[in-house]
Protein backbone atom coordinates (compact mmCIF):
# COMPACT_ATOMS: atom_id res chain seq x y z
CA UNK A 1 0.00 0.00 0.00
CA UNK A 2 1.77 3.30 -1.17
CA UNK A 3 -1.20 5.54 -0.60
CA UNK A 4 -4.67 4.81 1.02
CA UNK A 5 -7.58 7.16 -1.64
CA UNK A 6 -10.30 4.65 -1.85
CA UNK A 7 -11.75 1.72 -0.53
CA UNK A 8 -12.08 0.39 -3.73
CA UNK A 9 -8.18 -0.32 -4.11
CA UNK A 10 -7.83 -2.15 -0.58
CA UNK A 11 -8.13 -5.92 -0.78
CA UNK A 12 -9.63 -7.74 1.93
CA UNK A 13 -6.51 -8.90 3.34
CA UNK A 14 -4.90 -5.11 3.51
CA UNK A 15 -7.90 -4.21 5.32
CA UNK A 16 -7.63 -6.96 8.35
CA UNK A 17 -4.10 -5.92 7.98
CA UNK A 18 -4.82 -2.55 9.02
CA UNK A 19 -7.15 -3.37 11.58
CA UNK A 20 -4.86 -5.25 12.86
CA UNK A 21 -2.11 -3.01 13.01
CA UNK A 22 -4.53 -0.19 15.06
CA UNK A 23 -5.48 -3.49 17.49
CA UNK A 24 -1.71 -3.76 18.10
CA UNK A 25 -1.34 0.04 18.56
CA UNK A 26 -4.01 -0.04 20.76
CA UNK A 27 -3.39 -2.94 22.92
CA UNK A 28 0.41 -1.36 23.06
CA UNK A 29 2.00 -4.10 21.55
CA UNK A 30 3.37 -2.24 18.94
CA UNK A 31 4.66 1.69 19.03
CA UNK A 32 5.44 2.53 16.21
CA UNK A 33 7.71 5.95 16.15
CA UNK A 34 7.45 8.95 13.94
CA UNK A 35 10.42 11.19 15.45
CA UNK A 36 11.18 13.69 12.85
CA UNK A 37 8.29 12.79 10.53
CA UNK A 38 5.80 15.54 9.05
CA UNK A 39 2.55 15.19 8.03
CA UNK A 40 0.88 17.27 6.32
CA UNK A 41 -2.85 18.07 6.80
CA UNK A 42 -4.31 19.88 3.55
CA UNK A 43 -8.01 21.11 5.03
CA UNK A 44 -9.35 22.82 1.94
CA UNK A 45 -12.89 21.84 3.22
CA UNK A 46 -13.46 22.55 7.21
CA UNK A 47 -13.24 19.53 9.23
CA UNK A 48 -12.94 19.95 13.14
CA UNK A 49 -12.67 16.00 14.06
CA UNK A 50 -10.98 14.97 11.67
CA UNK A 51 -8.46 17.05 11.42
CA UNK A 52 -7.63 16.57 15.30
CA UNK A 53 -7.96 12.94 14.99
CA UNK A 54 -5.19 12.96 12.32
CA UNK A 55 -3.61 15.42 14.55
CA UNK A 56 -3.44 13.49 17.46
CA UNK A 57 -2.54 10.02 15.76
CA UNK A 58 0.71 11.65 14.64
CA UNK A 59 1.58 13.23 18.05
CA UNK A 60 0.56 9.94 19.72
CA UNK A 61 3.34 8.84 17.19
CA UNK A 62 5.73 11.28 18.05
CA UNK A 63 5.77 12.90 14.34
CA UNK A 64 4.46 16.27 14.12
CA UNK A 65 1.74 17.97 11.42
CA UNK A 66 2.09 21.00 9.57
CA UNK A 67 -1.93 22.23 8.89
CA UNK A 68 -3.49 24.56 6.09
CA UNK A 69 -6.96 25.15 6.65
CA UNK A 70 -9.47 26.74 3.66
CA UNK A 71 -8.28 27.40 0.41
CA UNK A 72 -8.06 31.08 1.10
CA UNK A 73 -4.12 29.94 2.28
CA UNK A 74 -2.92 28.61 -0.62
CA UNK A 75 -1.14 29.83 -3.47
CA UNK A 76 -4.30 29.16 -5.77
CA UNK A 77 -5.97 32.31 -5.42
CA UNK A 78 -2.30 33.64 -7.33
CA UNK A 79 -3.08 31.40 -9.98
CA UNK A 80 -0.53 28.67 -8.87
CA UNK A 81 -2.14 25.28 -10.26
CA UNK A 82 -3.22 22.62 -7.67
CA UNK A 83 -0.59 20.21 -9.07
CA UNK A 84 2.62 23.01 -8.14
CA UNK A 85 1.14 23.28 -4.34
CA UNK A 86 1.48 19.68 -3.91
CA UNK A 87 4.17 19.32 -5.45
CA UNK A 88 6.02 22.13 -3.26
CA UNK A 89 4.02 21.14 0.26
CA UNK A 90 5.45 17.76 -0.71
CA UNK A 91 9.14 18.91 -0.05
CA UNK A 92 8.30 19.94 2.96
CA UNK A 93 6.45 16.61 4.36
CA UNK A 94 7.36 13.00 4.64
CA UNK A 95 2.95 12.23 3.75
CA UNK A 96 -0.05 14.26 2.97
CA UNK A 97 -3.45 13.74 4.58
CA UNK A 98 -5.97 16.09 2.25
CA UNK A 99 -9.86 16.87 2.31
CA UNK A 100 -11.02 18.16 -0.48
CA UNK A 101 -14.47 18.91 -1.96
CA UNK A 102 -13.50 18.29 -5.27
CA UNK A 103 -13.60 14.73 -6.63
CA UNK A 104 -10.72 12.95 -7.04
CA UNK A 105 -8.05 15.41 -5.59
CA UNK A 106 -6.67 12.66 -3.33
CA UNK A 107 -6.23 10.50 -6.28
CA UNK A 108 -5.22 13.44 -8.27
CA UNK A 109 -2.19 14.53 -5.31
CA UNK A 110 -1.20 10.61 -5.10
CA UNK A 111 0.05 11.05 -8.92
CA UNK A 112 1.62 14.42 -8.75
CA UNK A 113 3.64 13.94 -5.61
CA UNK A 114 5.68 11.00 -4.53
CA UNK A 115 5.24 10.92 -0.83
CA UNK A 116 2.05 8.89 0.24
CA UNK A 117 -0.51 10.75 0.41
CA UNK A 118 -4.63 9.84 2.88
CA UNK A 119 -7.78 10.84 1.38
CA UNK A 120 -9.49 12.57 4.35
CA UNK A 121 -12.85 12.85 2.18
CA UNK A 122 -13.46 14.11 -1.11
CA UNK A 123 -16.52 15.68 -1.58
CA UNK A 124 -19.24 13.20 -2.19
CA UNK A 125 -16.89 10.50 -3.34
CA UNK A 126 -14.75 8.43 -0.45
CA UNK A 127 -13.97 9.02 2.96
CA UNK A 128 -11.79 5.89 3.49
CA UNK A 129 -9.88 6.65 7.22
CA UNK A 130 -13.83 6.86 8.40
CA UNK A 131 -14.89 3.51 6.70
CA UNK A 132 -11.47 1.81 8.56
CA UNK A 133 -12.49 3.53 11.74
CA UNK A 134 -15.79 2.22 11.86
CA UNK A 135 -14.56 -1.51 10.56
CA UNK A 136 -12.29 -1.55 13.66
CA UNK A 137 -15.06 -0.24 15.68
CA UNK A 138 -17.38 -3.21 14.53
CA UNK A 139 -14.76 -5.52 14.75
CA UNK A 140 -13.77 -4.69 18.08
CA UNK A 141 -17.62 -4.55 19.47
CA UNK A 142 -18.55 -8.12 17.54
CA UNK A 143 -15.64 -9.96 17.50
CA UNK A 144 -15.88 -10.30 14.11
CA UNK A 145 -16.84 -8.64 10.75
CA UNK A 146 -18.80 -11.88 9.34
CA UNK A 147 -22.23 -12.79 9.75
CA UNK A 148 -23.39 -9.55 10.68
CA UNK A 149 -26.86 -7.51 10.62
CA UNK A 150 -26.35 -4.05 9.95
CA UNK A 151 -28.43 -1.10 9.62
CA UNK A 152 -27.79 2.25 8.35
CA UNK A 153 -30.07 4.96 9.09
CA UNK A 154 -30.56 8.46 8.05
CA UNK A 155 -29.27 10.38 4.68
CA UNK A 156 -27.60 7.70 2.72
CA UNK A 157 -28.24 9.73 -0.34
CA UNK A 158 -25.74 11.97 0.13
CA UNK A 159 -23.93 10.82 3.27
CA UNK A 160 -20.07 9.76 1.86
CA UNK A 161 -19.80 7.65 5.11
CA UNK A 162 -21.93 5.03 4.73
CA UNK A 163 -21.05 4.99 1.32
CA UNK A 164 -17.57 4.18 2.04
CA UNK A 165 -19.37 1.62 4.81
CA UNK A 166 -21.29 0.10 2.95
CA UNK A 167 -18.81 -0.77 0.36
CA UNK A 168 -15.86 -1.81 3.28
CA UNK A 169 -18.46 -4.37 4.37
CA UNK A 170 -19.38 -5.75 1.06
CA UNK A 171 -15.76 -7.47 1.35
CA UNK A 172 -17.13 -9.48 4.44
CA UNK A 173 -20.47 -11.64 4.73
CA UNK A 174 -22.86 -8.82 6.15
CA UNK A 175 -26.67 -7.90 5.94
CA UNK A 176 -27.88 -4.34 5.52
CA UNK A 177 -30.90 -2.54 6.66
CA UNK A 178 -30.88 0.73 5.08
CA UNK A 179 -33.14 3.18 6.54
CA UNK A 180 -34.01 6.36 5.42
CA UNK A 181 -36.87 8.64 3.81
CA UNK A 182 -37.41 7.25 0.10
CA UNK A 183 -35.96 10.29 -1.55
CA UNK A 184 -32.69 9.71 0.59
CA UNK A 185 -32.36 6.16 -0.13
CA UNK A 186 -29.33 4.56 -1.13
CA UNK A 187 -27.75 5.39 -4.43
CA UNK A 188 -28.47 3.06 -6.79
CA UNK A 189 -25.01 2.46 -8.14
CA UNK A 190 -23.83 1.39 -4.49
CA UNK A 191 -27.02 -0.81 -4.44
CA UNK A 192 -26.05 -2.43 -7.71
CA UNK A 193 -22.14 -2.96 -6.34
CA UNK A 194 -23.68 -4.65 -3.28
CA UNK A 195 -25.69 -7.04 -5.51
CA UNK A 196 -22.73 -8.03 -7.68
CA UNK A 197 -20.85 -9.13 -4.72
CA UNK A 198 -23.79 -10.73 -3.35
CA UNK A 199 -24.67 -8.91 -0.80
CA UNK A 200 -27.91 -8.79 0.32
CA UNK A 201 -30.57 -5.76 1.74
CA UNK A 202 -33.81 -4.75 2.56
CA UNK A 203 -34.91 -1.16 2.60
CA UNK A 204 -37.23 0.42 5.36
CA UNK A 205 -38.40 4.13 6.08
CA UNK A 206 -38.55 4.01 10.07
CA UNK A 207 -36.16 3.21 12.78
CA UNK A 208 -38.75 1.75 14.93
CA UNK A 209 -39.06 -1.88 14.41
CA UNK A 210 -36.38 -2.16 12.50
CA UNK A 211 -33.72 -2.30 14.90
CA UNK A 212 -34.25 -5.42 16.88
CA UNK A 213 -32.56 -8.06 14.90
CA UNK A 214 -29.48 -5.57 13.99
CA UNK A 215 -26.06 -5.63 15.65
CA UNK A 216 -24.94 -2.33 14.56
CA UNK A 217 -27.26 0.24 13.80
CA UNK A 218 -25.03 3.52 12.34
CA UNK A 219 -27.04 6.07 12.08
CA UNK A 220 -26.31 9.78 10.19
CA UNK A 221 -27.72 13.40 10.09
CA UNK A 222 -30.66 13.77 8.11
CA UNK A 223 -30.08 17.51 7.19
CA UNK A 224 -33.27 20.11 7.33
CA UNK A 225 -31.29 21.97 3.80
CA UNK A 226 -31.84 18.49 1.79
CA UNK A 227 -35.61 18.77 1.86
CA UNK A 228 -37.19 21.27 -0.66
CA UNK A 229 -40.42 21.68 1.32
CA UNK A 230 -39.87 22.61 5.30
CA UNK A 231 -42.92 20.61 6.42
CA UNK A 232 -42.12 17.43 4.63
CA UNK A 233 -38.77 17.37 6.95
CA UNK A 234 -41.04 18.35 9.82
CA UNK A 235 -43.43 15.09 8.77
CA UNK A 236 -40.13 12.78 8.79
CA UNK A 237 -37.79 13.74 11.25
CA UNK A 238 -39.43 12.44 14.19
CA UNK A 239 -38.98 8.71 12.46
CA UNK A 240 -35.36 9.49 12.40
CA UNK A 241 -34.68 10.22 15.81
CA UNK A 242 -33.48 7.33 18.05
CA UNK A 243 -35.13 7.00 21.48
CA UNK A 244 -34.00 5.02 24.70
CA UNK A 245 -37.69 3.85 24.66
CA UNK A 246 -36.68 2.00 20.98
CA UNK A 247 -33.91 -0.19 22.30
CA UNK A 248 -35.87 -2.34 24.50
CA UNK A 249 -35.71 -5.45 22.46
CA UNK A 250 -32.74 -4.95 20.87
CA UNK A 251 -30.16 -7.09 20.61
CA UNK A 252 -27.44 -8.01 23.79
CA UNK A 253 -24.54 -7.22 21.43
CA UNK A 254 -26.22 -4.43 19.64
CA UNK A 255 -24.37 -1.32 19.81
CA UNK A 256 -25.20 2.45 17.82
CA UNK A 257 -22.74 4.07 15.96
CA UNK A 258 -22.34 7.33 14.62
CA UNK A 259 -19.48 9.38 12.72
CA UNK A 260 -20.46 12.64 14.91
CA UNK A 261 -21.08 15.16 14.93
CA UNK A 262 -24.64 14.36 16.57
CA UNK A 263 -27.12 17.28 16.28
CA UNK A 264 -30.28 15.52 17.74
CA UNK A 265 -30.69 12.00 15.56
CA UNK A 266 -29.92 10.37 18.94
CA UNK A 267 -31.47 11.43 21.97
CA UNK A 268 -28.87 11.84 24.72
CA UNK A 269 -30.60 9.41 27.27
CA UNK A 270 -29.17 6.45 24.83
CA UNK A 271 -25.71 7.89 25.56
CA UNK A 272 -25.84 6.04 29.24
CA UNK A 273 -27.43 3.04 27.77
CA UNK A 274 -24.76 0.24 26.94
CA UNK A 275 -25.71 0.22 23.20
CA UNK A 276 -23.88 3.84 22.77
CA UNK A 277 -20.98 3.37 21.31
CA UNK A 278 -20.30 6.92 19.15
CA UNK A 279 -17.91 8.43 21.23
CA UNK A 280 -15.79 5.02 21.75
CA UNK A 281 -15.84 5.36 18.17
CA UNK A 282 -14.33 8.35 17.60
CA UNK A 283 -11.44 7.55 19.54
CA UNK A 284 -10.67 4.18 17.68
CA UNK A 285 -10.11 6.91 14.97
CA UNK A 286 -7.54 7.78 16.13
CA UNK A 287 -5.98 3.89 16.72
CA UNK A 288 -6.85 3.67 12.74
CA UNK A 289 -5.17 6.11 11.84
CA UNK A 290 -2.13 5.84 13.42
CA UNK A 291 -2.17 2.19 11.88
CA UNK A 292 -2.71 3.89 8.43
CA UNK A 293 -0.64 6.47 8.66
CA UNK A 294 2.47 4.13 10.33
CA UNK A 295 2.21 1.67 7.60
CA UNK A 296 2.43 3.82 4.49
CA UNK A 297 5.76 5.46 6.17
CA UNK A 298 6.64 2.04 6.60
CA UNK A 299 7.22 2.35 10.72
CA UNK A 300 4.94 -0.59 11.37
CA UNK B 1 -26.34 -4.32 -55.97
CA UNK B 2 -29.45 -2.26 -54.01
CA UNK B 3 -26.59 -1.14 -50.91
CA UNK B 4 -24.26 -0.01 -53.72
CA UNK B 5 -26.70 2.15 -55.00
CA UNK B 6 -27.12 3.69 -51.60
CA UNK B 7 -23.88 4.26 -50.76
CA UNK B 8 -21.44 4.17 -53.24
CA UNK B 9 -17.96 2.33 -52.92
CA UNK B 10 -14.78 3.75 -52.18
CA UNK B 11 -11.77 3.06 -53.66
CA UNK B 12 -9.37 3.07 -50.32
CA UNK B 13 -10.56 3.83 -46.75
CA UNK B 14 -12.81 2.99 -43.95
CA UNK B 15 -15.94 1.50 -43.59
CA UNK B 16 -17.93 1.62 -40.36
CA UNK B 17 -20.74 -0.42 -41.11
CA UNK B 18 -23.37 -1.95 -38.73
CA UNK B 19 -24.20 0.86 -36.66
CA UNK B 20 -26.89 0.52 -34.89
CA UNK B 21 -29.37 2.57 -36.75
CA UNK B 22 -29.43 6.28 -35.60
CA UNK B 23 -26.18 6.07 -34.19
CA UNK B 24 -24.25 7.41 -37.37
CA UNK B 25 -24.50 11.03 -36.66
CA UNK B 26 -22.71 10.77 -33.11
CA UNK B 27 -20.18 8.61 -34.83
CA UNK B 28 -19.36 11.08 -37.19
CA UNK B 29 -19.27 14.18 -34.20
CA UNK B 30 -16.62 12.45 -32.52
CA UNK B 31 -14.54 11.65 -36.05
CA UNK B 32 -11.99 14.54 -37.06
CA UNK B 33 -13.64 14.89 -40.31
CA UNK B 34 -12.23 18.38 -41.25
CA UNK B 35 -9.58 17.09 -43.82
CA UNK B 36 -10.16 16.22 -47.53
CA UNK B 37 -11.72 12.81 -47.03
CA UNK B 38 -15.42 12.15 -49.10
CA UNK B 39 -17.66 10.58 -46.38
CA UNK B 40 -20.49 8.87 -47.09
CA UNK B 41 -23.55 8.18 -44.65
CA UNK B 42 -26.03 5.74 -45.14
CA UNK B 43 -28.83 5.44 -42.32
CA UNK B 44 -31.76 2.90 -41.50
CA UNK B 45 -30.28 0.27 -44.41
CA UNK B 46 -32.15 -2.77 -44.12
CA UNK B 47 -29.84 -5.63 -42.88
CA UNK B 48 -30.46 -9.36 -42.29
CA UNK B 49 -28.40 -9.15 -39.29
CA UNK B 50 -30.09 -6.68 -36.88
CA UNK B 51 -32.88 -5.34 -39.10
CA UNK B 52 -31.58 -1.71 -39.56
CA UNK B 53 -28.25 -0.56 -39.36
CA UNK B 54 -26.30 2.67 -40.34
CA UNK B 55 -23.30 2.87 -42.24
CA UNK B 56 -20.17 5.12 -42.94
CA UNK B 57 -17.64 5.40 -45.62
CA UNK B 58 -14.51 7.45 -45.68
CA UNK B 59 -12.21 7.67 -48.27
CA UNK B 60 -8.59 8.08 -48.03
CA UNK B 61 -8.52 7.76 -44.21
CA UNK B 62 -7.85 5.34 -41.60
CA UNK B 63 -8.73 5.79 -37.85
CA UNK B 64 -6.69 6.36 -35.19
CA UNK B 65 -6.63 4.35 -31.99
CA UNK B 66 -8.95 6.74 -30.31
CA UNK B 67 -11.12 7.36 -32.71
CA UNK B 68 -11.84 3.69 -32.89
CA UNK B 69 -12.06 3.37 -28.83
CA UNK B 70 -14.42 5.96 -28.98
CA UNK B 71 -16.58 3.96 -31.83
CA UNK B 72 -16.40 1.49 -30.01
CA UNK B 73 -17.92 2.92 -26.57
CA UNK B 74 -21.19 4.43 -28.45
CA UNK B 75 -21.29 2.06 -30.76
CA UNK B 76 -19.78 -1.14 -30.10
CA UNK B 77 -21.71 -3.86 -32.20
CA UNK B 78 -20.50 -2.04 -35.35
CA UNK B 79 -17.99 -3.40 -37.53
CA UNK B 80 -14.31 -1.71 -38.95
CA UNK B 81 -13.52 -2.73 -42.78
CA UNK B 82 -10.24 -1.55 -44.59
CA UNK B 83 -10.60 -0.94 -47.64
CA UNK B 84 -7.46 -0.74 -50.75
CA UNK B 85 -8.16 -0.55 -54.13
CA UNK B 86 -12.04 -1.44 -54.22
CA UNK B 87 -11.08 -4.75 -51.84
CA UNK B 88 -11.70 -5.50 -48.37
CA UNK B 89 -8.07 -5.64 -46.76
CA UNK B 90 -9.18 -6.23 -43.15
CA UNK B 91 -12.84 -6.47 -41.62
CA UNK B 92 -12.60 -6.74 -37.69
CA UNK B 93 -15.56 -6.51 -34.73
CA UNK B 94 -14.58 -3.76 -32.48
CA UNK B 95 -12.97 -4.15 -29.37
CA UNK B 96 -14.16 -2.78 -25.94
CA UNK B 97 -10.39 -1.89 -24.39
CA UNK B 98 -10.65 -2.47 -20.65
CA UNK B 99 -9.62 1.11 -19.98
CA UNK B 100 -10.21 4.70 -21.94
CA UNK B 101 -7.20 7.32 -21.01
CA UNK B 102 -7.90 10.89 -22.18
CA UNK B 103 -10.72 10.06 -24.30
CA UNK B 104 -14.26 10.47 -21.97
CA UNK B 105 -15.33 14.22 -20.55
CA UNK B 106 -17.12 12.81 -17.02
CA UNK B 107 -20.18 14.16 -16.88
CA UNK B 108 -19.68 15.15 -13.11
CA UNK B 109 -19.34 19.16 -12.63
CA UNK B 110 -17.52 18.44 -9.15
CA UNK B 111 -14.76 15.89 -10.59
CA UNK B 112 -11.06 17.37 -10.46
CA UNK B 113 -11.09 16.37 -14.45
CA UNK B 114 -13.68 19.55 -14.99
CA UNK B 115 -12.13 21.65 -12.30
CA UNK B 116 -8.06 21.56 -12.67
CA UNK B 117 -5.72 20.19 -15.70
CA UNK B 118 -6.23 16.63 -15.30
CA UNK B 119 -7.34 14.31 -17.90
CA UNK B 120 -9.75 11.53 -17.93
CA UNK B 121 -9.07 8.01 -16.69
CA UNK B 122 -12.00 5.69 -17.21
CA UNK B 123 -12.46 2.03 -16.37
CA UNK B 124 -14.73 -0.22 -18.45
CA UNK B 125 -16.63 -1.56 -15.90
CA UNK B 126 -19.36 -3.92 -17.83
CA UNK B 127 -18.88 -4.38 -21.59
CA UNK B 128 -22.77 -5.31 -22.33
CA UNK B 129 -24.44 -2.93 -21.47
CA UNK B 130 -21.39 -0.53 -21.54
CA UNK B 131 -20.69 1.18 -17.90
CA UNK B 132 -17.53 2.97 -17.04
CA UNK B 133 -15.95 4.43 -13.86
CA UNK B 134 -13.96 7.87 -13.64
CA UNK B 135 -11.10 6.56 -11.93
CA UNK B 136 -11.01 10.46 -10.13
CA UNK B 137 -14.46 10.50 -8.52
CA UNK B 138 -15.97 6.88 -9.08
CA UNK B 139 -18.85 7.43 -10.55
CA UNK B 140 -20.36 5.17 -13.02
CA UNK B 141 -21.93 6.21 -16.24
CA UNK B 142 -23.93 3.87 -19.10
CA UNK B 143 -22.12 5.16 -22.48
CA UNK B 144 -24.66 6.30 -23.76
CA UNK B 145 -24.71 9.25 -20.56
CA UNK B 146 -21.09 10.52 -21.72
CA UNK B 147 -19.69 12.98 -23.96
CA UNK B 148 -16.06 11.76 -25.86
CA UNK B 149 -13.29 14.32 -27.23
CA UNK B 150 -10.34 13.46 -29.23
Amino acid sequence: MENLISMRDLSKEETLDILKNAENIEKGRSLPNLQGKLAALLFFEPSTRTQFSFDTAMKRMNGNTIIMSGSKHTSQQKGETFADTLKTIAQYSDIIIIRSPIEGSARFAAEVVDIPVVNAGDGSNQHPTQALLDLYSIKKTQGTLENLKIGLAGDLRFGRTVHSLAQALSNFNVEFEFISPSFLQMPKNIKEDLLDKNISFEESTEIEGNINDLDILYVTRIQKERFADPEDFEKVKNSYVLKKNMLDDVKNNFRIMHPLPRVNEIDTEVDNTKYAYYFTQAKNGVFTRQSIISMLLGEV
Amino acid sequence: MEKQIKVNAIKNGTVIDHIAAGKALRVIDILNLKGNSSVMIGMNLHSNKIGKKDIIKIENRELSANEVNSISLIAPESKLIIIKNFKVISKSKLQIPDKLDHLIVCPNPNCITNLEKVKTKFKVVKKSPIVVRCLYCEKKYAADDVKVHI
